[in-house]
């Protein structure tokens, strides 16, 4: 008995200790990631089971005490039955994945050769052209929307100057289209391609090249053999990098995608603040957040496998 | 030799690409017309009328207040978190802390701007904190989006420095504390200053976090410049977008031109 008595003292002594001075400095980051970043993720699940309903705030408890002895649990799964059936949200869903393939993949069009470019250059001026790759990303975001849509609006540079040439008679439609949309967000994310790209490129060793040309390998055969499966990792890693803040963008699509470009994140902007319904932005949320997840556990693992396979 | 060339063009298109949309905004923002299809002359007058008016300088005023708390937050507990990453070894629950830390990085902040929406209105509900969305929700908001980015630089600072010399430090008699502060601190500066500006960019930039918590007395710039993009073209925003880039690059370049020469001193 004396010892577990004495356990106990000295156990309750070891978490005064934990949470004085020095350690709760330390809890900090802790509580705060807690309260601020998991508290929510779980309050937005929970939410996206209740019902809507006019009040404040507008959605029903899911656990309630009736008269007497009752515990009520109400779990109302329609809210995601909704997001599978109505064809809005599916087309949603459809329109987002659609501007987040196609932009990473004109990203990495476009990347690769400027990657490739800054990687070979001159040591000295390498740095230079780095910083002015993620200069416009210091930028604000929505003044570079704002470039596009001076560039792309029925008045605009573009219309206004093809009118002056006279080659148009009537302003082109450039905006207000999911192309627009997709331009607008490849010029926002391409720095976060380039830099893990020219990052694998420049580990790439020359010689390497050199040897597979000396044997006689036309420059496309060089390029898919030797250099891209060496520029893998930089690849996945900047493909992600777009795609998945692509796949939630909201401010891109809304300014210059129109009416009709209705992604996942506008259709969550939407559903809180036109409908007033909170439930039903949850659930959306809920599962644009596994859309985001998995892609990125699917890496980890891969990135765990590859490590298991290189010890 | 075409090498050098086929590199050249590829570069200056990029380059085009990524600068002649920042240039045109610049360039009209001088245009004495309200509209784009003419150019009737140099005028400053744009930019008189955006610094008369009481709107946009009340929401500059708000956005450099929540920016300033929330990097310098941000900071705090981003070195924190970064120094338990990377010095306390391996602990249990480690993979959740460090998961939970980076995961407004890829949380869309549409999600990120709802969620925490709905745990201040709970919050209020349970104990009457924050008793109504403003100042301190953004800046909250701000904090906890920013964290994950000052934590991921200050890492990898820490990652690459040479651990012997906390340890001769600690073996030569220096509490914990002082250590951080005379060896640690002086060594990730450096990282801290660039964490800094980025989060201060990143919270003056954020204009969809901010819809959903900001109250009505908070309105910040990016509030008011995106209300404002939604009808269109407007020679005013041309003037702000203008400003804010020149203050922006010159603060940027002069982070890197200082950062670029204390590097040789790190070496050693």
């Amino acid at each position: 008995m004396y010892s577990i008595a004495e356990r106990i003292i000295e156990g309750l002594a070891q978490l005064l200790r934990n949470f004085s001075g020095r350690r709760l400095l330390i809890w900090l980051p802790f509580m705060w990631v807690l309260i601020f970043v998991v508290c929510p993720c779980l309050i937005l699940f929970k939410i996206s089971f209740a019902e809507s309903q006019v009040a404040s705030p507008p959605y029903s408890e899911l656990i309630e005490w009736l008269s007497g002895h009752m515990l009520q649990l109400r779990i109302n799964l329609g809210n995601y039955v909704t997001l599978f059936t109505d064809d809005m949200y599916i087309h949603g869903f459809a329109t987002s994945m659609l501007i987040a393939i196609t932009s990473t993949g004109c990203c990495l069009l476009l990347g690769f050769p400027m990657a490739y470019a800054i990687a070979r250059s001159n040591e000295k001026i390498r740095d230079i052209l780095l910083m002015l790759v993620i200069l416009p990303f210091w930028t604000s975001s929505l003044i570079r929307v704002y470039a596009w849509i001076m560039l792309l609006s029925p008045c605009g540079v573009i219309n206004s100057l093809l009118m002056k040439l006279h080659i148009i008679d009537m302003p082109l439609p450039l905006m207000n289209n999911s192309y627009a949309a997709c331009i607008g967000i490849i010029y926002t994310y391409l720095p976060f391609m380039i830099f893990p790209l020219y990052s694998s490129i420049e580990k790439i060793d020359q010689s390497l090249i050199e040897a597979a040309y000396d044997l006689g390998s036309s420059p496309m055969t060089a390029f898919f053999s030797v250099i891209m499966p060496l520029a893998l990792p930089g690849i996945i890693a900047g493909s992600a990098l777009v795609f998945v803040p692509a796949l939630g963008e909201f401010v891109i699509p809304e300014l210059l995608g129109g009416a009709q470009t209705l992604t996942i994140g506008r259709l969550v902007w939407n559903e809180f603040f036109s409908n007033m319904s909170w439930p039903t932005a949850a659930a959306l949320s809920i599962v644009l957040l596994l859309f985001v997840v998995l892609p990125i556990t699917f890496l980890q693992e891969r990135k765990q496998i590859k490590a298991l396979a290189g010890d | 030799m075409s090498r050098v060339r086929v590199s050249l063009l590829v570069l200056g298109l990029g380059y085009l690409f990524l600068y002649a949309p920042l240039i045109c905004i610049a360039v009209y923002s001088f245009n004495e017309s309200r509209f784009v299809s003419s150019w009737t002359g140099f005028s400053f007058k744009w930019y008189i009328s955006l610094l008369s008016d009481p709107i946009i300088l009340q929401a500059t005023w708000t956005s450099i207040k929540i920016a300033t708390m929330a990097a310098t937050m941000s900071v705090c507990i981003g070195t924190i978190a970064a120094i338990i990453m990377n010095r306390f070894g391996r602990f249990r629950g480690k993979t959740f802390f460090v998961s939970a830390i980076a995961a407004p990085l890829v949380i869309p902040e549409v999600i990120i701007g709802l969620s925490l929406l709905m745990l201040f209105v709970g919050m209020e509900k349970l104990f009457g904190w924050p008793n109504r969305i403003g100042n301190t929700t953004v800046v909250i908001a701000h904090i906890t989006l920013t964290i994950a980015y000052v934590t991921m630089i200050v890492q990898s600072r820490l990652h690459y420095l040479d651990h012997s010399v906390e340890e001769a430090a600690l073996d030569l008699g220096a509490s914990p504390i002082k250590v951080f502060f005379v060896i640690t601190l002086p060594m990730i500066f450096p990282a801290i200053i660039l964490g800094w500006l980025l989060a201060f960019a990143l919270s003056l930039d954020d204009v969809v976090i901010a819809g959903f918590v900001a109250g009505p007395g908070s309105t910040t710039l990016p509030m008011i410049v995106f209300s404002s993009l939604r009808f269109g073209i407007s020679p005013q925003i041309n003037a702000l977008a203008t400003i804010l880039m020149t203050v922006l690059t010159v603060g940027v370049i002069s982070a890197a031109i200082v950062m670029y020469n204390r590097k040789p001193q790190d070496g050693n």
